[in-house]
This record gives C-alpha cells, structure tokens and sequence, in this order.
C-alpha cells in the first residue's frame, strides 16, 4: 500500500516537474514573441508572404467548409423547427451560431490544421538542418525573423478568414433554406435583423483573433522545440496541430466568458 | 603574434557534464587554426563560445579584443557580423535561391542598393567558382560541393574579419574535398579583411595537415597540444601519434 502511495506520488511529482518548466518557457516564448515584435528591423515583405500563405491559400479550404456547414445547419434546424412552425427563425439561428461560435472555433480548427503544422513543420526543418543556427550566427534573431512575421500574420488574417466563414456560412443557409427548402425570403431576413446585432460579429471576430495568435505561438513554439531529425519533425508538426486545436476549444470557454461580460 | 581569440581558463557545463574543462587557447591572428579532436571532444562547442552563442560557465572569451562575456544581446549580435560561418551541409536557407542565400546578409546588415548588392554577389559567387547556370537555382537543386561553394560565399558577404567553418569537408568525396580545401585558403588569402583568421573545426586529419597554419588538439575538454603543422606531425603525444597513424 505504502509502495502503491509513493509510486503514485513519484508519478505526481514527475509530471509536474516535467509540465512546469515546458510551462516555463512557453510563457518566456511568447514575451520574448511579443518584445521582438516591437523592435526593428521591420520587415514587411516577410509579414506580407505570411498573409498570403495563411490567408490567400487558405480561403478554398475556409470557403468550403463554411458553405456545407451552413447548408447543414440550416437543413437541421429547419428539420426541427418545421414542426413548430418557426421555420423563419432557421436564418437567426445560424446566423447567431455561426457569428458568435462556429465560424471562429471551425476556421481556428482549419488553420489549426494546415497553418500550424506548416509553420512547425517549416521552422522545424530549418532547425535540423542548422539553417536556424545560421540565421542566429549571422546575428539575426531567429524569433523575429521566423515566428514574428507569423504570428502576427495569423492574428490578423484570421479575423478575415473568420468574416468570410460568417458570410459564406450564411449565404448557404439562405440557399438551403429559402431557395431549396420555401422559407420566406422577406420572413428569413426580418427575422435575422430582429435576433442579430453587431456585436455578435465582432465577438466571433475577437475570438478568431486571439485563435490565430494561439495557433500560432503554438506552431512555431513547437517548431523551435524540434528535435533530432525527420522523425522530431513529424513529432513537433503533429503537436502544434493536436494542441492548437485543443487550445482553441478550451480558450472558446473561456473567451466566451469574458466577452459575454465585455460586449 | 597577435590574438583574434582568446580563451582563458574557459569552462562550459551542460547539468553536471563539463565540456570544456578550464580551457586556456589562443588563435593567432591572420592564420588558419584548425581545431581536431574526437567526436564529443568539445570542438562545436567551442565554436559556439567564440560566436558568443552559449556563455561560458566561468572563464573568458576574448575575440579581437572584445570579451564577449561583456557584451548584451544587441551587441553580441551586432558583433557576429564579423564572422563568416561556413556550415557541414552548408545550412543554406532552402525557400531561397542561391543568390538571395548570398544576398540575405547584405539586405539584412548593409544599405546597399540591389544594384550594388547584385554586383557585390555576382562577384562573390564568380570568387568561390560558382557556374553561373546555378546562381538562380534553389539549393536543393545543385550538388554538396556547389552548396559548399554558396555557403562560403554567404560566410564572405560581410567581409569577416574571422571565418569559422564546422567540419568543412566532412561526408564529401576526395576531390570536392581538396575543391573545398582549395577555397579554404584561396578565401583566407583574398579576404576583404586582410589579415583574415580562419578557424576550422575538423576530423580530416589529410586537409588539416594540408592547409592549416596551426592546430589545436582539443582532449576531455582541453587543448592538450597547440602547435604548428610541422611540430604536430613531429607530436610524441600518445593520442596525436595515434589519431595520425590512423588517418
């Protein structure tokens, strides 16, 4: 029993031990993030091919995904509503789910996807083949030429990306629900200008925000983190996406909290 | 003679292992030192002491006068632009073509127009022996001894007034690695900064022997000879008898 209680705690105590430093630089990672972006050399151009990476290549994926999912949840609502005869409520409904949750959290889980593991992935493989290194040897800072230019281009794209998923999401649930299954037009519309305000929009826009600086803290963290060779790179591209995806849902909880209170 | 680098009684510990051990060396400056040992001798680390990347545990590095363990991390970075670095498998930044490799250090360090950093690496690229089909390819796209050749060129773009190369030759066939060799001292002897001092970390013992003005032969954490290439060969030390003999 004694043997069983000290193995437990000697369990506890590795872990913490283990999760408290990793704590420890992740938080000096993201000061040291944020300090570097105030400091010159600006550069621009490397902030702009981040744009398009992120944001340009990731609109096919975004706009997509936003069209089924608004066709289906528009299609199941009405399924339910229709009994009631509330079917004109199915464009507020979505309306207020896409803006104020689903169009942040789902283009977070597809950023999370392909721009995360592509920012551990890039800055992963630079690091095993010593062009990090390099970059520090020439007296570049490695933060700020390789993680600032992302970071802040995911911050500023997803909200973008965010505003396209709102749109398109709701063109499909007005395609399936006036166009496909009869709603009202004219009730469809009033209805949504009775339920919906702007301060739903720019709570899924704040949100997609703070997502895409998460996201990518966490790709180019676990990037810098690589090590050994291919095989640490498939290791660090596999943890920047399972866990920028999981932040993104734990920090929807919270973030919901607080801008409940703030908006 | 005159120091580029000193190391007094440097010491670097990673946890309870010592790396280096109380360190005393010198590298002379305008001479091509080359540094040997055995793998885990302590050879990279060292380098990295003398770019100023890891700091030492206790004791001193001086590099052209200047004690790095004085300096903060602007100007330690500030300061490593008088290093040219060659790395083993060249480090050359892959989403780049081989000119923007060689062009990188000029945009990020220099106000020179893109006219004038055109020529600057065109020449550079015609000094290693770079063929011009290869200028505007991707690294990936040409071979080890041609990486070699842009990566020396990306080390000169500063004028260094110190070039470091780590394992320079190591994994390269015989005639690249006398190609490389060639370019060792072809680039010591018309640096933009004369006199240029040149580190080489190694385990050719061949190319040591051949193009090193001095060498340094690091053992448990220690330079246990420091000599010229005649006085080495020349070495009673058991382990540097042993270390040539099986070269």
């Amino acid at each position: 029993m004694v043997a069983l209680l000290k193995s437990g705690v000697s369990k506890i105590g590795g872990t913490v031990l283990e999760v408290t430093p990793a704590i420890g630089r992740l938080t000096l990672y993201i000061v040291s993030s944020i300090s570097w972006f105030f400091r010159p050399p600006f550069r621009r151009k490397l902030f702009f091919e981040q744009m398009v990476f992120m944001g340009n290549k990731s609109l096919f994926i975004v706009i997509l995904t936003s069209s089924f999912s608004g066709m289906v949840f528009a299609y199941q609502i009405y399924l339910g509503f229709t009994a009631f005869s509330v079917d004109s409520f199915v464009g507020p409904i979505v309306a207020i789910a896409m803006c104020k949750e689903l169009a942040p959290v789902l283009t977070g889980l597809v950023v999370a996807g392909r721009c995360g593991a592509a920012m551990a992935a890039q800055i992963g493989t630079m690091k095993v083949t010593e062009q990090v290194d390099a970059l520090e040897c020439m007296g570049v800072n490695s933060i700020q030429y390789l993680a600032v230019p992302r970071i802040f281009a995911t911050t500023v794209t997803m909200p973008m990306l965010c505003g396209i998923f709102m749109l398109v999401a709701n063109f499909g649930s007005w395609v399936i629900g006036v166009k496909v299954l009869g709603i009202d037009g004219v009730m469809y519309f009033a209805k949504l200008s009775d339920f919906m305000n702007l301060s739903m929009i720019l709570e899924g826009l704040i949100k997609a925000g703070v997502f895409g600086f998460i996201i990518s803290i966490i790709g180019t963290y676990q990037g810098f983190a690589v090590k050994g060779g291919a095989e640490g790179v498939g290791k660090g591209t596999n943890m920047a996406v399972v866990w920028g995806m999981i932040m993104v849902l734990i920090s929807d909880f919270f973030l919901t909290a607080i801008l409940a209170k703030v908006l | 003679m005159s120091n580029a680098i000193e190391f007094n009684h440097l010491t670097k510990t990673f946890g309870e292992h010592t790396v280096l051990n109380s360190l005393d060396f010198n590298v002379h400056e305008g001479k091509i030192t080359t540094i040997l040992g055995f793998s885990g001798a302590g050879k990279s680390t060292l380098l990295k002491h003398i770019l100023g990347i890891y700091h030492p545990t206790s004791g001193q590095v001086k590099v052209l006068g200047q004690d790095l363990t004085e300096l903060n991390e602007g100007e330690l970075r500030e300061f490593r632009t008088n290093f040219g670095m060659v790395f083993q498998y060249s480090a050359l930044f892959d989403s780049m073509t081989n000119f923007d490799n060689v062009a990188f250090p000029m945009r990020e360090f220099t106000k020179k127009s893109e006219k004038q950093i055109k020529e600057d690496v065109l020449s550079l690229m015609a000094q290693v022996g770079l063929e011009d089909h290869a200028w505007y390819k991707l690294p990936s796209e040409i071979s080890g001894g041609m990486r070699k050749r842009v990566g020396l060129a990306r080390g000169l773009a500063l004028s260094p007034k110190v070039m470091l190369y780590d394992e320079p030759t190591t994994g390269l066939d015989p005639i690249t690695t006398h190609m490389v060799d060639d370019l060792i001292t072809s680039t010591h002897k018309s640096g933009a900064h004369l006199p240029m001092t040149s580190v080489i970390i190694s385990h050719d013992v061949a190319a040591t022997l051949r193009i090193s003005d001095y060498i340094a032969f690091l053992e448990l954490g220690q330079v246990v000879e420091h000599l010229s290439v005649e006085e080495f060969k020349r070495s009673t030390n058991p382990t540097i008898r042993r270390f040539l003999e099986l070269s």
